[in-house]
């Protein structure tokens, strides 16, 4: 990098300009060429406001995911009335049961004499914040009553259980179980891809085919009946980790084909024979010089194989194969809407898929403003 | 090119040699062999089963044996078309599959060829029409197909359906064709529904494909020998059609390998919320209840007739691609 940067100071043809285009990294250039991107910067900003949506998932929830109550079951979603005798003060109408004389069962409806206000910052379930520490704070709350009686944001599922504070935690195993699921695809992806674009031979062609082998059979049946497989008596966080081992132990194979190919295209560059020439170990180039110089596609194919992940997961509990409650994911949360029954009385259950399509959407546009950055050429 | 079919034929074996130890790896794996299984059945439909004749079934099915004996007396069996027993059903497992598995194959056939037919005009109208306000919108589309899993579209169709139309969009037959035997009446039956679960299926490889295709068709419009075409006064849908769509046509059909495995995954979802007469319910059901040959069975079996399908659109490519015929891999 010194080298050039002294010739540009002797010559005054070289401007400041192409001087700092000429002295960044790969990671840099990409990064420019990302930002003009304006969807795929706009998709990566939702995808980060999710995550961080994920890590304060029980902030973000007013009830605690598992309360249940029978009676309080398909609550349709409540309106929050923003103004109050023309001052702005949110508040929502407490739930009063009325006994229906027909059906005799007790029916919840809104009761506009009795209103309660919005609190930020209320008192709610204790939870514990990252396992850091133990506090009661949620960002909505009501001024009086608990919100387990009033504040349905979007309604309550068939046990009466608060469907925004279930989407809330859903959201962080779903985003998480993408996270851990491409972390393992992505060390098989590398490691067998690199292996393979490293030595070639034999070695590739027994990777290439194997490869070829695992895309061309069905995913779905075969996750299910290795998710099928699985002991009930496993906890919930078993089932997690089983569940992504087995998504990613398919998943890896477009990334190990990323690898390969970049491995076999930098394996001719001038500045890799530069280095074997000056004696650099095997392990140096790799990790000094090639990787760098990758890094980017691996950043690219990583976001468009999260939602791949996610729609995996999300499919399999859906199926009632992945993760199973008390867990609560988008896949759970979906189950509740399988039939048609149970949507024509409680549509909102279906609200669940607005966030899937969302991130998912965000993760493809993502990725595919990083691969056009990544490939100079592209 | 001989030699690419014999490849090719090799790869395919080996592919369905794997496919049938995944399926016996399925078989195995719940705890307890499936003479347990049988026991426990029989013992809760009140018959019990003494140990000499439990230990019999042990023998007759080879299961006192190392594992690959086990693997190489199943397969045996099912080279020659038997698949076990089904335990919940208490039938042979083919009988139960029945005509499921076709059901199956012509869903997902019927998906390929819609497939086709929207991504095909509509890759061919981008790339013309490159950057219009219709190029914009089909590639809209295509990501929102791309990003919604199907079985959430499904989910949302039908919810829709159901709520503006009053209509029960499931099934693949109406009521009186249930379970009639095959007719021409029934075949029609089934052609009016197969088109929803198609479309829904399709959907999805949809915007991959019109992305292959527009970018594999830019590539061609911007060559010299579609200028000389204009140049020399064709008309211009011969100058498009005739030239640069034949050429771009070549990657597009190599597509077909990754989309059948891809459309048969996505009917076995579809099909249980649709509940559609495939063997996708049929699956989730035998793996409920641990009814492994059933379930390893159609494992197998679908993993089978997905590369026999790849194969032979292998071949398909071949008589397309002349370079591939010549032997040079192109």
């Amino acid at each position: 990098m010194s080298a050039p940067a002294t010739q540009a100071a002797t010559t005054p043809l070289v401007t400041a300009a192409e001087e700092k285009i000429a002295a960044a990294t790969q990671l840099q250039l990409t990064w420019w060429r990302f930002r003009k991107h304006k969807l795929a910067v706009a998709s990566g900003i939702l995808v980060v406001l999710f995550y961080i949506g994920a890590i304060l998932a029980d902030f973000l929830a007013v009830t605690g995911p598992h309360s249940t109550d029978a009676a309080r079951s398909y609550i349709p979603p409540q309106s929050i009335h923003w103004y109050d005798d023309g001052a702005f003060k949110p508040h929502v109408y407490a739930l009063k049961g009325k006994r229906d004389m027909r059906t005799f069962k007790i029916v919840y409806a809104p009761d506009p004499s009795d209103k309660r206000y919005l609190q930020l910052f209320a008192r709610g379930y204790s939870y514990s914040f990252l396992g850091l520490f133990e506090t009661d704070r949620h960002l909505l709350g009501l001024d009086r009553g608990k919100p387990e009686d009033a504040l349905f944001l979007l309604g309550t599922d068939q046990l009466g259980r608060d469907v925004w504070s279930r989407l809330m935690l859903a959201t962080r195993t779903s985003l998480t179980v993408g996270l851990v699921g491409v972390a393992l695809s992505l060390f098989l992806g590398v490691l067998l891809g690199g292996i393979s674009g490293l030595y070639g031979g034999v070695v590739d062609t027994v990777i290439q085919r194997m490869i070829e082998i695992l895309r061309s059979i069905p995913t779905i049946p075969l996750w299910m009946g290795l998710a099928a497989a699985l002991p009930n008596t496993w906890s919930v966080t078993q089932v997690y980790i089983a569940i992504t081992v087995i998504i990613s132990l398919i998943g890896w194979t477009e990334l190990a084909r990323v690898v390969r190919g970049r491995f076999l295209a930098l394996r001719e560059e001038d500045f890799v024979t530069a280095a074997e020439l000056a004696g650099a170990s095997r392990l140096r180039i790799i990790f000094r010089h090639m990787v760098p110089s990758f890094l980017s596609h691996i950043i690219a194919a990583v976001s468009l194989a999260l939602p791949a992940m996610i729609i995996s997961e999300t499919t399999l509990s859906f199926l009632g194969l992945g993760l199973r409650p008390p867990a609560i994911s988008w896949g759970v949360l979906l189950q509740d809407a399988q039939n048609i029954q149970a949507l024509g009385i409680a549509p909102w259950l279906l609200v669940v898929a607005v966030p899937v399509i969302i991130v998912i959407l965000a993760f493809n546009f993502l990725g595919d403003g990083l691969r056009d950055a990544a490939d100079p050429y592209g | 090119m001989v030699t690419y079919i014999l490849q090719r034929l090799g790869l395919a074996l080996v592919t369905i040699w794997a496919i049938s130890v995944v399926s016996f790896v399925i078989i195995q794996l719940p705890p307890g062999d499936f003479v347990d299984t049988y026991i426990t059945n029989l013992a809760a439909s009140g018959s019990a089963v003494r140990a000499e004749e439990a230990q019999a079934l042990r023998e007759q099915y080879g299961l006192d044996k190392p594992i690959w004996v086990q693997y190489w007396k199943w397969i045996s069996r099912v080279a020659t078309g038997d698949f076990g027993m089904s335990m919940e059903w208490g039938r042979p497992v083919i009988e139960v599959i029945g005509d499921r598995l076709w059901l199956t194959i012509v869903i997902s056939f019927a998906a390929i060829l819609i497939t086709w037919g929207i991504a095909l005009p509509i890759g061919i109208y981008s790339a013309v029409r490159q950057y219009s306000v219709a190029d914009y919108i089909f590639t809209f589309v295509g990501f929102v197909g791309l990003a919604v899993p199907n079985f959430l579209l499904a989910l949302i169709i039908m919810y829709f359906g159901f709520k503006l139309f009053d209509l029960n969009i499931g099934g693949l037959f109406s009521a009186e064709y249930q379970i009639a035997p095959w007719s021409a009446g029934k075949v029609w039956d089934m052609m009016k529904h197969l088109p929803l679960p198609a479309m829904i299926l399709a959907l999805a490889g949809t915007a991959q494909l019109i992305r292959i295709m527009r970018a594999n068709l830019l590539d061609e419009l911007r060559r010299p020998y579609v200028t000389t075409a204009r140049a020399r006064g064709l008309p211009e849908w011969r100058v498009i059609l005739k030239y640069p769509v034949r050429a771009a046509l070549n990657p597009f059909a190599s597509t077909i390998g990754y989309l059948l495995p891809f459309v048969v995954s996505g009917s076995i979802v579809v099909s249980l919320v649709l509940s559609l007469p495939t063997v996708g319910p049929l699956l989730l059901r035998s793996l409920v209840a641990q009814d492994m040959f059933l379930a390893g069975t159609i494992v197998l079996l679908l993993g089978i007739l997905t590369v026999i399908g790849t194969f032979l659109s292998d071949l398909i490519l071949m008589w397309i691609d002349p370079r591939i015929r010549s032997g040079m891999h192109g």
